[in-house]
């Protein structure tokens, strides 16, 4: 048998991918099997298509994601935990044609940044927000956060999530599809090929609402995994997902064009 | 000269604010500075300046907002009273530590806690100190008029985009709340986004092809590279101690005894000290403009001569801790102030300095 060599394969017409150069070459911080490269990737997609990237302005949270700005090529700015909505607020209002997005995760946006995010849907800003949900603390090492499920385990709900003495997970992308200023809301994930199409699909209309003044927030939720805080294998991550997550945070488009589908 | 007005001390700052090309102004409203964004909803600086307004849903979403903007180069501002700028601390110490120009405005209350809506001066060690977390300095300008409150709006954008640092002015309930005439300064033109882009080369504005991304952060994971910006900010701190100081000194030259002040306190010590002079004492009043950097220098300057100073603050004595750092034991320095939202007369005053330093 022939020894197999990267540089045979590694050639123009074998390729079937390249990735954005709105991607930087700096090695991805997440944990292999995460879902924040993937997700980072498809945005950095979408501006790219949409031939945004000298007009985008990206907020990155505090959390995992918190040096997003190492990997995403545009400007960047890093917020304070939960300020990400008012940060591009202050943006989008004085400089209207720029394209502004925050990329925060469930702490950020449904526990600490819960003024922040109701009240930029709710004055209708446009702006793209998208939307991290893994359930857990991933950066901070594994705690529980407002999206974790009831009975599951996190360093701060060792026996499993108590409803009764620590609430209920909140379903944020829910709240924020009944507010008057929110112009397209989905949830989506991106742990599979057809996932990751459909999820694409979604940022794009999310970028382009913007573009197109739609006068609103488009909202993706994005729910992911988090092996290493769920302490699973990537694989077993994934369907504990499908079969946990997925069904108290079912998939699919709560929001088109200013209208509730669901 | 320019437009003179009767006007509140928070109607000067809200039409400062336009003349001066501020691009927005983000607040919530708290009594007793709620006149500044009322003033700037009815003048709709929209129309005269494309200056944005809007009023947030609280002052951590304010701060952060002037955040967002101000990384993007635009000269932006925010306006509070003591327990609102305790919110805004957080995003004060991240401006800070991220190195962003801006203009924040405390028209200080009586505290702690809700405390009272009447003036104080309790929150010079927030302003001054830090108040946010981390080892970060703010400009620090303390008006005593309302004349002041206009020129300082200038003053403060001059000097945070000169250093890439907020600046405070720090007023109080009195010089909010009074009327009195003001000179308006003619009104600067807002920068275009053109030249935005060229005075602020740092600023998130966008990434055109032709240069790196800008980022704005003030994390670094890596310790030393955490101290190399520290230290930045500490030689930053330096030439503004060393450069920007600035003080009013009334009856200096030949004062046996001193009285240090700011804001509407040195506008009483004042009155007490021409009471003084028309009785013989030789008092002399030195007024502290920039409270953040202290006029330490300017201070022993006059202890040639000075036997006594009296500090008054309506606090429970702030400032008098940087006058006795600024004269190291040498002559005896007491302290008086109210609190609480009360204020002392200028006889009063007077009283405590022949009480306390004189030994009358």
């Amino acid at each position: 048998m022939a020894e197999i060599r990267l540089e045979d394969i590694i050639r123009p017409e074998n390729l079937v991918y390249k990735k954005t150069p709105l991607m930087t070459d700096n090695i991805l911080s997440y944990c292999p099997g995460c879902g924040h490269g993937t997700a980072h990737r498809l945005i950095m997609e979408v501006v790219e298509e949409l031939g945004f990237q000298e007009k985008t302005i990206g907020i990155c949270p505090v959390g995992c994601s918190v040096l997003a700005y190492d990997f995403m090529n545009i400007d960047m700015q890093q917020a304070a935990h939960g300020r990400a909505p008012a940060l591009a607020t202050g943006i989008k209002r004085t400089w209207p044609g720029r394209i502004v997005f925050t990329y925060q995760g469930d702490g950020d946006l449904a526990a600490i940044g819960t003024a922040e995010t109701i009240h930029v849907c709710n004055r209708g800003e446009n702006l793209t927000m998208i939307f991290i949900n893994n359930g857990i603390y991933g950066m901070t090492g594994g705690q529980m956060a407002p999206t974790t499920l009831e009975g599951m385990k996190s360093s701060t709900s060792p026996y499993g999530r108590d409803v009764h003495m620590m609430g209920y997970p909140l379903k944020m992308t829910e709240v924020v599809a009944t507010l008057p200023g929110t112009y397209f809301v989905t949830r989506q994930a991106v742990h599979t090929p057809a996932a990751v199409r459909k999820a694409k699909k979604a940022i794009r209309i999310a970028f382009e609402n913007q573009r197109d003044n739609k006068g609103g927030v488009s909202f993706v939720e994005i729910v992911s995994n988090c092996n290493s805080g769920w302490k699973m294998r990537p694989v077993d991550a994934n369907h504990w997902m499908e079969q946990n997550m997925f069904p108290f945070f079912p998939l699919g488009d709560m929001k088109v064009d200013g209208k509730i589908v669901k | 000269m320019g437009e003179l007005r009767l006007m509140k001390g928070n109607e000067a700052i809200g039409e400062a604010a336009i003349r001066a090309g501020v691009d927005a102004y983000f607040g919530y409203p708290i009594t007793p500075q709620s006149e500044v964004i009322e003033y700037l909803m009815a003048e709709k600086p929209h129309e005269r300046t494309g200056m944005v307004v809007l009023q947030a849903e609280s002052e951590v979403a304010s701060i952060n907002m002037v955040y967002g903007a101000a990384a993007t180069g635009k000269k932006v501002m925010t306006s509070s009273s003591s327990p609102g700028v305790s919110l805004m601390m957080e995003g004060v110490s991240y401006i800070a530590g991220a190195e962003l120009p801006c203009v924040l405005v405390n028209v200080v209350r009586g505290g702690p806690g809700l405390g009272t809506i009447q003036p104080s001066q309790a929150d010079y060690f927030q302003a001054t100190k830090g108040g946010g977390h981390g080892d970060y300095r703010m400009i620090v300008l303390a008006p005593a008029s309302v004349q002041e409150m206009s020129d300082f709006i200038k003053l403060a954008f001059e000097l945070a985009f000169r250093y890439r640092n907020p600046a405070m002015i720090l007023s109080d309930g009195v010089i909010g709340q009074m009327m009195e005439k003001v000179v308006l300064f003619d009104p600067i033109p807002r920068w275009t986004e053109e030249e935005i882009i060229k005075m602020s080369p740092w600023a998130t504005t966008g990434k055109p092809l032709n240069r790196e991304r800008n980022i704005i952060t003030s994390l670094d994971l890596q310790p030393h590279v955490q101290e190399q910006r520290n230290i930045r900010l500490q030689n930053k701190y330096a030439t503004i101690q060393e450069k920007e100081v600035r003080c009013e000194k009334i009856a200096c030259d030949d004062a046996e005894y001193l009285i240090v002040a700011y804001g509407s306190s040195a506008r009483i010590a004042q009155k007490a000290l021409d009471i003084a002079r028309a009785q013989g004492i030789r008092l002399g009043l030195l007024r502290a403009i920039t409270l953040w950097p202290f006029p330490t220098k300017q201070i022993r300057e006059l202890l040639g001569h000075v036997k006594g100073i009296l500090t008054v603050e309506l606090s429970s004595g702030q400032m008098v801790e940087d006058v006795r750092l600024a004269v190291e034991g040498r002559v005896n320095v007491e302290f008086y102030g109210r609190m609480g939202g009360m204020i002392y007369t200028p006889e009063e005053i007077l009283g405590v300095l022949k009480a306390k330093i004189i030994g009358e």
